[in-house]
């Protein structure tokens, strides 16, 4: 493999991995609080439908933005609704959540655009175009870094550095912040939070609120910035690929950094070779495809460092007997 | 000069959960700069009382009344705010944060956490000088030990400027040393005019530390007194009360065989505390053996491991054959099949299934017996005939098997246990809390059952925390105390004064002029202990 | 006392949530602009005013019916099975294998020994999830999701470079032999003047699964196991002191639910596609939940909610054909179906019991 072909499957891999760092952020959030979300999926769909439907009625990508943001965080409510006021399964509601984001979307852009389920193209300001930083062009002579600088690291859309932004920023929220300091406490132990006298109920929706902001940039960048429209079933499996990878991340944002880039190399692997010849031995694409989620269940059953998931995670809080 | 305020004036309070009545009526007062000692049985109702002041539930009639000022106390926050700092019994930490984290959680200054830690630092640093609270600030909370974890809990009511501490059973999970440390820092408190209230079930800690006592029994204020003016013996009795006559008719024991074997018997629980530290005893045919002791001082893992469903490590026979103690053969099934029958502790988590029938339930444990089966399938049939004879013939109320179990009164429940267990005719029956949560009526039933089965020349082991149970069932008493058996008496040559102090953990009586005595045994014992620990 | 009658809980619960799915469903349909009332009336006289539509309603029923007995029995262990998809793909693997490589006389002995397979390959598929929520502690709804995309991939490979015939473009097996094809419901109930279920693919496995309801039903509330698998998920605690082994009917329970799942393999891939095919579940493991939840985990409630399913696939499929309305109005009332019956069944549920505890106050 040449220099150049490794750049491009880096590149790839960049942006591929970055719905799966935003919607894996996501989740974090909201299950650092306690509340185990596998309806990514489905917030994220809703949220690349949305975006794209406004961009493309509208023609403004940041109307766009925001509408797939609001789409994703009606979901959100409904989860909150369901787990936190009316103490329901969590996991139950999920599964709601992403049958009603992948039925809705259909029949709306049914409805709206009657295309087959899809949006129209994006074209022009209905999409987030990539970024060129500065001196990209006049140091990509220099040899090596120069190439990586033009691009690997310039040229990619705004959102793609916003996601990257965020681990920074969730770390710092999450450990240096009396916010995160309340909400890692709610998600290991809601009596300590309620004992000191504050609310378990409100940081839960506060977390399961920036989830569903995070999910909607998540879906945002699918429909507008990886691709250039919506359509049904465009995120085909990564909300359940972010869970994978929240799981394999510890609960971690840097971690969750590095397990999304892996599974983002993955994707950009299957994406660009059928099978990969490693010395005789052939690794059909499937694996690749297979690999995040192998990995995974090897993660959770424990024999390569345990993954122990917050401690109240999944149980709606009861104080009164 | 006028006496100042109390610092909490409680009047009438009132709490009932369904048709329990937690609360009846209480009304106390605190005097700023004391220890008050609450003392009751489990299930008096002095968790319940505290709770409602630090507004975890909210009483149905009654006022709270702080430093001579009528105080709400909707939430938790309000309590904190009118300088209510309380250590509960289940520590309320989150386990994987730092200690300065878990002081500073809802008290931090400012959104970031920085400045917050630096002034908890400070304080801790001041607060462990003080008064002997000095713990790691940069330690994980999992890491402590359960004492340094209750220091942690005390040092956050300090830090929230809390001038009133309430402690609920601070004691019940600490080693003697530890308590003696956690005594040391009460009276610092004290000396520094903190007001402490103090609950407990133990007489050895109010009399230790206490200056004045309330008593609550059944959900009732008994008594109130001052410490200095009362003896163990006096508080053993209004806390026990003379409760309606229960005596058994029963007549002497003729004891058999030795059909149960312990020898020291060891359990190590999951967070590696020994629970069982080399109990050995000996159980006969036609005879009750009582085990006394305050809870959770391993009656239940005793339970649990003869039941078949905790392991352990030592010997124990059953009619003089070996069985296993851990493994494949060490269940529920192959006990039962062992010819040992068990109505355990509690019958809502273990007993009975809640959702199920009472037929189902009149099966359960042996619902793989041949003789309710028919071909690959349970005869419910059969099952369902032979749970209506049960239940008339323990006159369980209403005698309908369709009905699902938590439809049952807590006596009726008991009974269709009761009456699984005694009927499929043990050798061995092992009994916990049989009375819990029962109404008196069927008390008594329970225990000429129990009787019965005794004078039938079955061994019955019982535990109870009931003194006034163990000693109107029982032909030998056997007290245990931290994982020990702390001694066996004949229920004839014994009584609920020497009891009482073997459940506090001291062997010897001593003699009249006891509160000197007992200090001295206590000290010595503690030094002992402080020795083996070191 | 309960809080409400045992009929309020199994059937006024469920009624209340399906009519708050329904109306909300309608809701969706006029703001799509078109008539609710007309949509029903397409929907019933699609899928059950002839007989080619009931064979088609049967046919999906027959899916939701052995995905749905699946959930329902890891339920009462209190296990959530959410890889009924990935079970019913290795099932589908299953069934092609025992059809295409071993030598059939007869479609009878055939469907017994692809039945087998089917159950053998579900059942292996859910065993790594039950063996490491039993014995490790991992969480079953993760690992089983896992699985479902670890199934497609495998399946995927599989079909690609084993099952493929030379030279075939799609990714799919070979036709099964004729001999055995199942018989269908036009085969079976037409006569020359009389046809009937023309063109529709329900077949002789809706018998199946409804012996599947039958034998589930008595597993459940006949067998010791049964007995010990409600236990478990009543109580584990209980469970212990009886001697019932957690990890023993975890792995079992998981068996039998994998099994379930992957029976359906031998409605789809032998008696309607008659070759093993890409995605040939088409989601019905996930319909097992909506199914399960809305029959209440009784074999009588799932055959029932299976065949409302059936009913709403059809319909979907007629709307979709007549009108603008898209098949994907389903998945919506699927997912507002599990949504009321699951997460927000307290919603329907306190209301319910304060009504009940009011009257009982009022009537004494």
């Amino acid at each position: 493999m040449d220099f150049l072909t490794l750049l491009q499957v880096l590149d790839s891999t960049v942006r591929l991995a970055t719905p799966l760092l935003l919607a894996c952020l996501a989740g974090l959030f909201s299950e650092r609080a306690g509340i185990f979300d596998i309806g990514l999926e489905g917030k994220m769909l809703m949220a690349a439908f949305f975006s794209a439907a406004v961009a493309s009625l509208t023609g403004s990508v940041w109307l766009g933005l925001l509408a797939g943001i609001t789409g994703s965080l009606v979901l959100s409510g409904i989860h909150g609704l369901a787990s936190i006021t009316f103490r329901g399964n969590q996991l139950i509601s999920g599964v709601a959540i992403n049958f009603l984001a992948a039925g809705m979307t259909v029949l709306i852009a049914q409805d709206w655009f009657s295309q087959g389920g899809r949006t129209p193209s994006l074209m022009g300001g209905g999409r987030f175009n990539d970024i060129t930083l500065p001196f990209a062009d006049a140091l990509s002579d220099v040899p090596i870094l120069g190439p990586v600088y033009a691009q690997l690291i310039s040229g990619h859309s705004i959102l793609v550095y916003v996601a990257f932004a965020c681990v920074p920023l969730s770390w710092w929220i999450l450990f240096r912040t009396r916010f995160g300091l309340r909400l890692r406490a709610v998600g290991e132990a809601p009596e300590a939070v309620d004992t000191a006298g504050v609310s378990v109920i409100g940081l839960r929706y506060a977390a399961v609120a920036i989830c569903g902001l995070l999910c909607g940039v998540a879906g945002a960048y699918l429909a507008t910035g990886l691709q250039a429209g919506f359509v049904k079933d465009m995120t085909a499996g990564r909300g359940y690929i972010a869970l994978a990878a929240l799981i394999f991340a510890k609960w971690r944002p840097w971690y969750a950094l590095a397990a999304c880039l892996l599974f983002g190399l993955l994707q950009a692997v299957a994406l660009r070779y059928q099978n990969i010849d490693l010395g005789g031995v052939i690794i059909p694409v499937q694996v690749m495809d297979a690999l995040p989620y192998i990995l995974t269940v090897v993660i959770l059953a424990g024999f390569v460092g345990k993954a122990i998931p917050p401690r109240a995670g999944g149980e709606p809080y009861v104080k009164e007997r | 000069m006028t006496d100042p305020a109390p610092a909490i004036e409680l009047k009438g309070i009132s709490k009932a959960f369904g048709p329990v009545q937690a609360n009846k009526d209480i009304s106390i007062r605190v005097m700023p700069g004391t220890i008050h000692g609450i003392i009751g049985e489990n299930g008096a109702g002095k968790s319940t009382l505290m709770s409602i002041l630090y507004g975890f539930y909210k009483a149905d009639a009654g006022e709270v009344y702080i430093a001579g000022k009528r105080t709400e106390i909707p939430d938790s926050q309000a309590a904190i705010s009118a300088g209510i700092g309380m250590v509960f019994q289940h520590f309320k930490l989150v386990q994987n944060f730092t200690v300065l984290e878990n002081v500073i959680l809802g008290a931090e200054d400012g959104g970031l956490l920085r400045p917050s830690l630096a002034k908890a630092r400070g304080a801790l640093k001041k607060l462990a000088e003080e008064y002997e609270l000095s713990v790691d600030p940069d330690a994980l909370v999992e890491d402590l030990s359960v004492g340094h974890q209750q220091r942690v809990e005390i040092l956050k009511a300090l830090y929230r400027h809390a001038d009133i501490l309430i402690l609920d059973e601070p004691t019940g999970v600490l080693t003697p040393a530890e308590a003696d440390h956690l005594f040391r820092i009460l009276s610092g408190l004290r000396a520094q005019g903190k007001t402490i209230i103090l609950i407990t079930h133990k007489l050895r800690e109010i009399m230790e530390i206490t200056d004045t006592v309330s008593v609550m029994r059944r959900g009732e204020m008994t008594a109130t007194v001052k410490t200095s003016e009362t003896s163990p013996e006096q508080l053993a009795e209004l806390m026990v009360g003379r409760k309606v006559l229960l005596r058994v008719d029963k007549k002497p024991a003729r004891p058999g065989a030795k059909v149960l074997e312990v020898e020291n018997l060891r359990l190590v629980d999951e967070n590696g505390v020994e629970r069982l530290k080399g109990i050995s005893l000996d159980l006969r045919a036609g005879e009750v053996l009582g085990i006394a002791g305050v809870a959770g001082n391993g009656q239940s893992e005793l339970l649990e491991v003869l039941g078949g469903y905790a392991n352990a490590t030592g010997t124990v026979r059953v009619n003089g054959r070996a069985i296993a103690l851990s493994g494949k053969d060490c269940t529920g099934q192959s006990r039962r099949a062992d010819g040992i029958g068990h109505v355990p502790e509690d019958r809502h988590h273990e007993g009975l299934i809640l959702p199920y029938t009472a037929w189902e339930n009149a099966v359960f444990g042996y619902h793989r017996d041949p003789a309710f089966q028919s071909g690959p399938l349970m005869n419910n049939a059969a099952i369902r005939e032979d749970a209506k004879g049960k239940m008339a013939r323990f006159d369980v109320r209403p005698p309908d098997p369709n009905l699902a179990a938590r439809n049952f009164s807590g006596g009726n429940q008991q009974k269709i246990v009761l009456a699984r267990e005694i009927e499929r005719n043990p050798d061995i029956l092992l009994i916990g809390q049989p009375t819990r949560g029962v109404d008196i009526g069927a008390i008594e039933f329970i225990h000429q059952q129990i009787i019965r089965l005794r004078d039938e020349g079955k061994a019955i082991l019982l535990v109870s925390v009931e003194l006034d149970e163990i000693f109107s069932l029982s032909d030998r008493i056997a007290v245990m105390f931290d994982g020990q058996l702390m001694g066996l008496r004949n229920a004839a040559d014994t009584d609920q004064r020497e009891l009482g102090l073997m459940m506090a953990g001291i062997t010897e009586d001593p003699g009249d002029d006891s509160i000197a005595a007992v200090e001295a045994q206590l000290a010595a014992k503690n030094a002992r202990e402080a020795a083996h620990h070191g | 006392m309960d809080k409400m009658p045992a009929w309020a809980d199994a059937v006024l619960v469920p009624l209340i949530s399906l009519i708050l799915a329904a109306l909300l469903s309608a809701l969706v349909i006029i703001a799509i602009g078109e008539s609710p009332a007309a949509a029903l009336k397409l929907m019933v006289e699609g899928a059950l005013m002839r007989s080619a539509g009931w064979g088609y309603t049967l046919y999906y029923a027959t899916n939701f019916i052995f995905t749905g007995l699946a959930v329902s029995v890891a339920f009462h262990a209190r296990l959530f099975n959410i890889g009924g998809e990935g079970q019913a793909t290795l099932g589908g693997l299953g069934v092609a294998l025992v059809v295409l490589y071993l030598p059939w006389p007869h479609w009878s002995l055939a469907l017994v020994g692809a039945s087998l397979g089917a159950a053998a390959f579900g059942a292996l598929w859910a065993l790594i999830p039950a063996f490491l929520q039993a014995k490790r502690g991992s969480h079953i709804v993760i690992t089983t999701i896992m699985f479902n995309f670890i199934a497609a991939a495998l399946l995927n490979y599989v079909l690609v470079n084993l099952l493929k015939p030379a030279g075939a473009m799609d990714p799919a097996s070979a036709l099964f032999p004729s001999a055995t094809h199942l018989p269908t419901f036009q085969q079976m109930f037409s006569s020359a003047d009389a046809p009937l279920f023309r063109g529709a693919p329900a077949n002789i496995s809706f018998f199946l699964a409804l012996l599947a309801c039958v034998a589930v039903w008595l597993l459940i509330w006949r067998t010791r196991l049964g007995y010990e698998i409600r236990a478990l998920g009543h109580s584990e605690s209980a469970a212990r002191y009886a001697g019932i082994s957690p990890v023993r009917i975890i792995i079992v329970t998981m068996l039998i639910s994998g099994g379930l799942s992957g029976m359906m393999a031998v409605n789809t891939t032998m008696g309607e596609s008659e070759r093993l095919v890409m995605n040939a579940t088409e989601g019905a493991g996930f319909i097992g939940i909506a199914v399960a939840l809305m029959g209440r985990n009784h074999p009588f409630g799932v055959l029932l909610a299976a065949i409302l399913f059936g009913f709403l696939y059809q319909g979907g499929a007629e709307l979709a054909l007549w009108t603008s309305i898209p098949r994907e109005l389903i998945v919506v009332i699927q997912a507002l179906v599990i949504l009321f019956t699951g997460a927000l069944d307290n919603m329907v549920r306190m209301p319910l019991e304060k009504l009940f505890l009011s009257m009982r106050k009022g009537s004494t």
